[in-house]
């Protein structure tokens, strides 16, 4: 017999450890659900290059130092007609199920999550309510385990927005979850900005369940942190959903930037779109690793997923690595991924009229991102992202 | 004036000009004709400032001074233009954009005020008008999807737009119908005189009925093997290129 190989703990699991032990009766609600949560990250421990998932993120190395439990209180926003909001705490202890968005899906840094969230909010938006604005969640970086779960009626239709933010030059880390679990014929536009501080390990998971006829649109707009890995579980539980999966990624310097999604067509007659581009400037390393899987009854599955690069510095890099697993044979499903620099014909004709380089390259780089934008509907928020890539652009010019 | 001197140039080791000289003076128009692969499109291309190319022996000067160390986006502003044989499709950037990006960096560069919003649009939905550019495609990704005829039209409404001391078209007339190249010609027309330059390279005497130039040269292997005038274009149509290319 083979001797069982045993890791060492690394510092910080010993930490996650320590801390849940002492923590724990504390800890608002979903007792047995943190207990099983907790049980699998012991038994597996942080994931290292060698668990498929974290090929290319390495959280056993990566995690020097493990989030803190974090404050009580995430700020909610006020709620408009038709849309109660509860903090996360009194809907656990009230007994409300965490996790269900998560489908099939397992994964240890939301285990982590669950094991310790504490701060969030239960979202409720009433069958057929149109909610206008968009809600707005911003995230300060004080909040570690954050969770917000939000359940869209039946034909309800709202625009969710959070804003993480944190203070550069400061080391944190955080690990943040949200679920939405959409009713038959609910509309979720779902924008989520990392604007993380330049030395924060972040984590966040969105987990999605689609019911009948469903839409959904999220869009991962990355351009904070030093590590970032945004996770994407998606499962269609009634036919006729849509999901629009983006992302825009934005990174330089030493960043790493990790998109990671799994979604999961359950069931016949879903349809699934991913866009994914990022820019990576200096020695900045993008990664993407989509997968789409097919179950056997899921007929009629129609799939597109496309990740594309354009790098900017000589040391920049990007990992590429899209999935299918089909196992239904009518279907239409494909997938491109593309990375490369900017194409020197384009800039020279862009210069030839006059634009100096660097704004050659400017309104090219807009260009390509600017297109994964256009799912976002709300006008101020789409001009704000614009905003955001031109100023990420003008500090390289400055540069 | 836009003189070339003795220019020879190399891509990959090969070399394609071979002792270009020409001269342009102002308020000229030069065409140059010459069999495929002469080396026109590269002329214009180093003229314009493309990277890929050595110069390895000899000088381009605008009005005395040496442009070689320009940079492309320096050479417009001191006012050259080159019309692409092959216009660029740039995805996701809006016609409107892009020539608003172009008329205020060159005037920028030329310490100029930039034009206000009204004038701009005014200034565009005029020039696109007399070319015959239907205002809507101006709002679409540059050159994306447009027909041959299209992008070329949209190259003469650019170069009128950036008033250009010097201007090389090359090719323009290829992928015109006949309203078209009537219409193109009759823009490069209004340009003519008041100093402006031209160079003029085609394959076609069919453009040079409209647009007729002062001189015609005539080049091979990467040189310029003939020097006259229009009637040179006429002899060329009838006897094509065979004795220029020899003695090359
Ligand atoms: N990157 C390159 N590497 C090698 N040879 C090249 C390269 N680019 C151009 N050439 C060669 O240089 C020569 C001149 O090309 P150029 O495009 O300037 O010709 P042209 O006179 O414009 O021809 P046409 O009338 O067909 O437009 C051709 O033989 C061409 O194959
Ligand atoms: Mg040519």
């Amino acid at each position: 017999m083979a001797p069982a190989v045993v890791q060492m703990r690394t510092p910080a699991e010993t930490a996650l450890i320590e801390r849940f032990e002492a923590e724990k009766a504390g800890l608002p609600g979903a007792a047995a659900e943190r207990a099983a949560a907790f049980e699998r990250f012991k038994a597996k421990g942080l994931p290292s290059k060698r668990v498929e998932a974290y090929h290319y993120t390495d959280l056993r190395a990566l995690m020097r130092q493990a989030p803190e439990a974090g404050s009580q209180s995430l700020p909610a926003p006020k709620a408009p007609a038709g849309v109660t909001i509860q903090s996360l705490a009194e809907a656990l202890a009230g007994g409300f199920r965490p996790g269900l968005a998560m489908g099939k899906a397992e994964d240890v840094v939301v285990d982590l999550n669950t094991a310790f969230m504490r701060e969030g909010l239960v979202i409720r938006v009433a069958a057929g309510t149109a909610v206008a604005e968009p809600l707005v969640l911003d995230v300060a970086h004080a909040s570690r385990h954050g969770r917000v779960i939000v359940e869209i009626g039946a034909a309800a239709s709202v625009t969710l927005v959070e804003t993480h933010s944190g203070a550069d030059g400061v080391a944190y880390s955080s690990n943040h979850v949200v679920e939405l679990i959409l009713g038959e014929g609910a509309k979720v536009e779902h924008i989520r900005v990392n604007a993380a501080g330049n030395e924060a390990l972040v984590l966040s998971t969105l987990a999605a369940s689609l019911a009948a006829e469903a839409e959904l649109m999220s869009l991962n707009f990355s351009l904070g942190g030093a590590v970032s890995r945004h996770q994407s579980f998606i499962t269609y539980a009634g036919e006729n959903a849509k999901l629009d999966l983006r992302g825009v990624t934005m990174i330089r310097g030493r960043q790493h930037c990790d998109n990671t999604l799994v979604v999961d067509h359950a069931v016949p007659h879903g349809t699934s779109r991913e866009l994914f581009r990022t820019v990576a400037d200096d020695e900045a390393h993008g990664v993407f690793q989509g997968k789409i899987i097919v179950r056997p009854h899921a007929q009629k599955t129609d799939g597109q997923m496309a990740s594309n690069a354009l790098l900017l510095g000589d040391e920049a890099a990007m990992s590429n690595k899209p999935e299918l697993e089909i196992f239904a044979d009518d279907v239409v499903c494909a997938h491109g991924a593309t990375c490369g620099a900017l194409e020197e014909s384009q800039l020279f004709y862009l210069m030839a009229r006059g634009l100096p380089r660097a704004e050659a390259e400017a309104l090219l780089v807009e260009a390509f991102l600017g297109e994964v934008l256009e799912a976002v509907s709300d006008e101020a928020l789409r001009d704000s992202l614009s905003a955001r890539i031109t100023e990420w652009l003008a500090a390289r010019q400055a540069a | 004036m836009l003189e070339i001197k003795n220019l020879h140039v190399e891509i990959d080791g090969k070399k394609i000009l071979n002792g270009l000289t020409l001269t342009i003076h102002p308020g000229e128009v030069a065409a140059i004709m010459g069999p495929n692969g002469s080396g026109k499109s590269t002329l214009s291309y180093v003229i314009a400032g493309k990277e890929d190319y050595t110069v390895t022996e000899g000088d381009i000067l605008l009005n005395g001074n040496s442009i070689l160390e320009m940079e492309a986006n320096e050479r417009a502003a001191a006012g050259l233009f080159l019309a692409f044989q092959y216009p660029l499709e740039i995805p996701g950037v809006a016609t409107m954009t892009f020539l608003k990006a172009a008329m205020n960096a060159q005037a920028k560069a030329r310490g100029e005020t930039e034009l206000s919003p009204g004038d701009f649009m005014r200034k565009v939905r005029g020039a696109a008008e007399k070319l015959g550019i239907n205002p809507d495609m101006l709002k679409r990704p540059l050159n994306v999807g447009f027909s041959g005829g299209e992008k070329k039209r949209m190259e003469i409404l650019q170069m009128t737009l950036l008033d250009p001391a010097y201007c090389i078209l090359d090719e323009t007339d290829s992928g015109l119908d006949i309203d078209a190249l009537r219409i193109v010609a009759e823009g490069v027309n209004a340009l003519r005189g008041a100093g402006r330059g031209m160079l003029v390279i085609t394959h076609y005497q069919r453009l040079l009925d409209h647009i007729v130039p002062d001189k015609v040269h005539v080049m091979a292997k990467g040189r310029i093997v003939k020097s006259g005038g229009p009637e040179l274009a006429h002899e060329l149509e009838k006897d094509g290129y065979a004795n220029y290319v020899e003695a090359a």
